[in-house]
């Protein structure tokens, strides 16, 4: 990884960018490139092999069918486990999230296998869509306010041993599992339900793997004050729903 | 003409008096127009109430996911060179609000229903259609749409063995998957600016080749169909070679597109494309939307974007700068309440416009629009992004609710 310029890869726009899931691209790019840090980004289609060269790789969320394709194509492709075997950061939302684990239930109804970056196995809920705004304290590990972010998603996903959960729920049902947790992370891989999506409202995630990537303790500032009437809405919303 | 020669059962006739007088009570308690509650009522007293009154109608159903109201009105005044008709012109396009359409319009000949593309297989086997045009599908309130291909899996099987004839969007993919069941189809190059909704071939999840205006799976073959009727710049290409001009008081891109599938079901129906065309001029604003209305000092444009498909098709529509921009976003019920879709929209295409940010969500536009790096301002309400912009022409793009509320507000 080079030290004045970031390699951003966008995974699956064509399968996995249901929700909005270039913004995530966007704002990694953009809090880059106020630092003056030059951003090649990189979209991926599902016909095309994943780089191993990048330095952050992003999945996104989408609908059942194109979530068993994908896991199809990256399984076959191989790219995206080689990259974080070469220590690459990775960041998935939701149907995204559910391919990084062991296992997710496809579309079809039937056990689909995952990539294995994360320890965990997703299944689907009975009820209701999980939907609405959440809000969720992340591990104290990662040094980040709170997580704000919208979930719409039917997901249930267990945590395995070496998978800490990404935060713990103030509001909202995150992995679904009912035991409070939000998301999953291990070493430079993480995962979310999140929507929003997730970096228009926590820029300092965008920061952190910024940061990891670089593998520098810190960035200079830039002006959050957009983002900060955002996170202040949508927190007081989270709290008490209209 | 077809008139109701064979007159309703009283049952019928029961229940449609009763939903006028459900509907009467409702515009008296300040309601609205009561077309949904009258429907509702009437259905009860009668569940095949919206077969019985289409019996008597050559029918034709619009759905999509944008331009169905619009496509509606163009079709409706085409079609009344041929005869009285009976449209759900304000957009109450579910089943009561159908029914209580039909209800009103004991004369007509022809039935013109835009349909809610949820509802849009049921409805088709209650009325037997004569004709249904197809316009797009595309992302649209992501927290309680059906997914879109899904959507189009459901078409196609409602639609399979149809005896209507389907008037369908050869340029989409989604489309076209849902109407290739029809044994009868007219297809139709009506365009598609938005695509990021079809790149997985509908039928076997192949990544699709889209070279130019042609879309084909490398995979199964699944290919654009070759079409009969086609959009060409502000032409309309019949299927004998003949170019008709398409001349709208509507503006924009997918309003041509919308009459171009129009001129092809009003020639279904026997109505020269010439005759069509000529009378979709008329149409000048369709419930509120493109209507220019003064407001303190301003003219200000009232344009409806519910979705990305949508921005993209308006932002190609709007006058360049030094024009003011308004964006009015909601997330209420009717809007969907994720916003996250604001993200699949290309805002750089306003760099240069003035751009006001008003509306329920102005602070998730502002980050947006700060990502986006363009310069813009976050006013309280419509009266203050109004006055910060100087007098003449502005532009306000407003999604479902934000758009009620500018109509609201301006008096229109």
């Amino acid at each position: 990884m080079s030290e004045s310029s970031l390699r951003l890869v966008w995974v699956y726009p064509d399968l996995l960018s249901t929700y909005g899931d270039q913004g995530n691209a966007l704002v990694v790019e953009r809090r880059a490139t106020q630092r003056r840090v030059p951003v090649t980004r990189v979209d991926v289609r599902s016909d095309q092999p994943v780089p191993t060269s990048g330095d952050i790789y992003l999945i996104g969320g989408g609908e059942d069918r194109p979530q068993r394709l994908a896991a199809e194509r990256l399984r076959r492709d191989g790219g995206l486990n080689r990259a974080v075997a070469n220590g690459a950061i990775v960041f998935s939302v939701c149907a995204g999230y559910q391919i990084l684990g062991h296992e997710f239930i496809n579309d079809l109804g039937r056990p689909e296998p995952g990539l294995g970056l994360l320890d965990v196995v997703s299944t689907r809920g009975e009820g209701e869509r999980c939907v609405g705004d959440v809000l969720a304290d992340i591990d104290p590990q990662l040094g980040l306010p709170p997580l704000t972010g919208f979930e719409n998603h039917q997901g249930i996903t267990h945590l395995g041993r070496t998978a800490r959960p990404l935060a713990r729920l103030r509001v909202g049902k995150g992995n679904g599992t009912g035991d409070g947790t939000e998301g999953a992370f291990n070493d430079t891989v993480f995962g979310t339900y999140m929507h929003g999506p997730v970096m228009a409202r926590n820029p300092h995630i965008a920061d952190l793997l910024i940061k990891l990537a670089l593998d520098v303790n810190a960035l200079p500032p830039v002006d959050d004050q957009w983002y900060d009437a955002l996170r202040a809405e949508r927190i007081a919303a989270a709290v008490q729903p209209a | 003409m077809a008139g109701n020669s064979e007159p309703l059962s009283p049952r019928a006739k029961l229940a449609v008096t009763a939903g006028r007088a459900a509907a009467a009570v409702s515009r008296a308690a300040g309601k609205g127009s009561g077309s949904v509650i009258g429907g509702k009522v009437a259905l009860r007293f009668d569940p095949d109430l919206l077969a019985r009154l289409a019996r008597h109608l050559d029918v034709v159903l619009v759905s999509a996911t944008n331009g169905k109201t619009t496509t509606t009105r163009l079709l409706a005044e085409a079609l009344r060179a041929g005869g009285p008709v009976v449209s759900n012109a304000l957009g109450a396009n579910m089943p009561a609000g159908i029914t209580s359409a039909l209800a009103g319009g004991s004369d007509a000949r022809f039935g013109v229903i835009e349909v809610d593309e949820k509802y849009l297989a049921g409805v088709a086997r209650d009325v037997s259609p004569k004709a249904i045009a197809l316009l797009n599908l595309s992302r649209d309130q992501l927290d309680r749409a059906a997914e879109t291909r899904m959507l189009a899996e459901k078409w196609r099987e409602g639609l399979a063995g149809s005896e209507a004839i389907i008037v369908a969007n050869a340029d989409d993919p989604l489309i076209t998957w849902a109407a290739s069941s029809s044994p009868t189809v007219v297809w139709v190059a009506a365009g598609q600016s938005w695509k990021d909704d079809a790149w997985s071939c509908p039928s076997c999840g192949g990544v699709l080749q889209r070279p130019g205006d042609d879309w084909y799976c490398g995979e199964c073959g699944f290919r654009r169909p070759t079409p009969t009727w086609a959009l060409s710049g502000d032409h309309v290409v019949d299927p004998y070679g003949v170019a008709w001009p398409i001349q709208l008081q509507l503006p924009g891109r997918a309003n041509k597109s919308n009459a171009a599938v129009s001129a092809a079901v009003a020639a279904a129906f026997g109505i020269d494309p010439k005759v069509a065309l000529e009378r979709m001029y008329k149409v000048q604003a369709v419930a509120g939307r493109y209507d220019v209305v003064s407001f303190l000092q301003r003219d200000l444009r009232l344009l409806l974007a519910k979705n990305p498909a949508g921005w993209l098709e308006t932002f190609s529509l709007i006058d360049g700068p030094p024009t003011p921009v308004i964006l009015s976003v909601n997330a209420r019920g009717a809007d969907g309440t994720d916003t996250s879709w604001l993200w699949d929209v290309d805002y750089t295409r306003l760099a240069g416009h003035p751009i006001l940010v008003i509306g329920d969500r102005k602070m998730d536009l502002a980050v947006r629009l700060e990502v986006a790096n363009l310069q813009f301002r976050v006013c309280a309400n419509l009266d203050e992004a109004v006055r910060s912009a100087p007098p003449g022409r502005i532009e306000a793009i407003a999604n479902y609710t934000a758009f009620q509320d500018l109509r609201r507000r301006v008096g229109n």
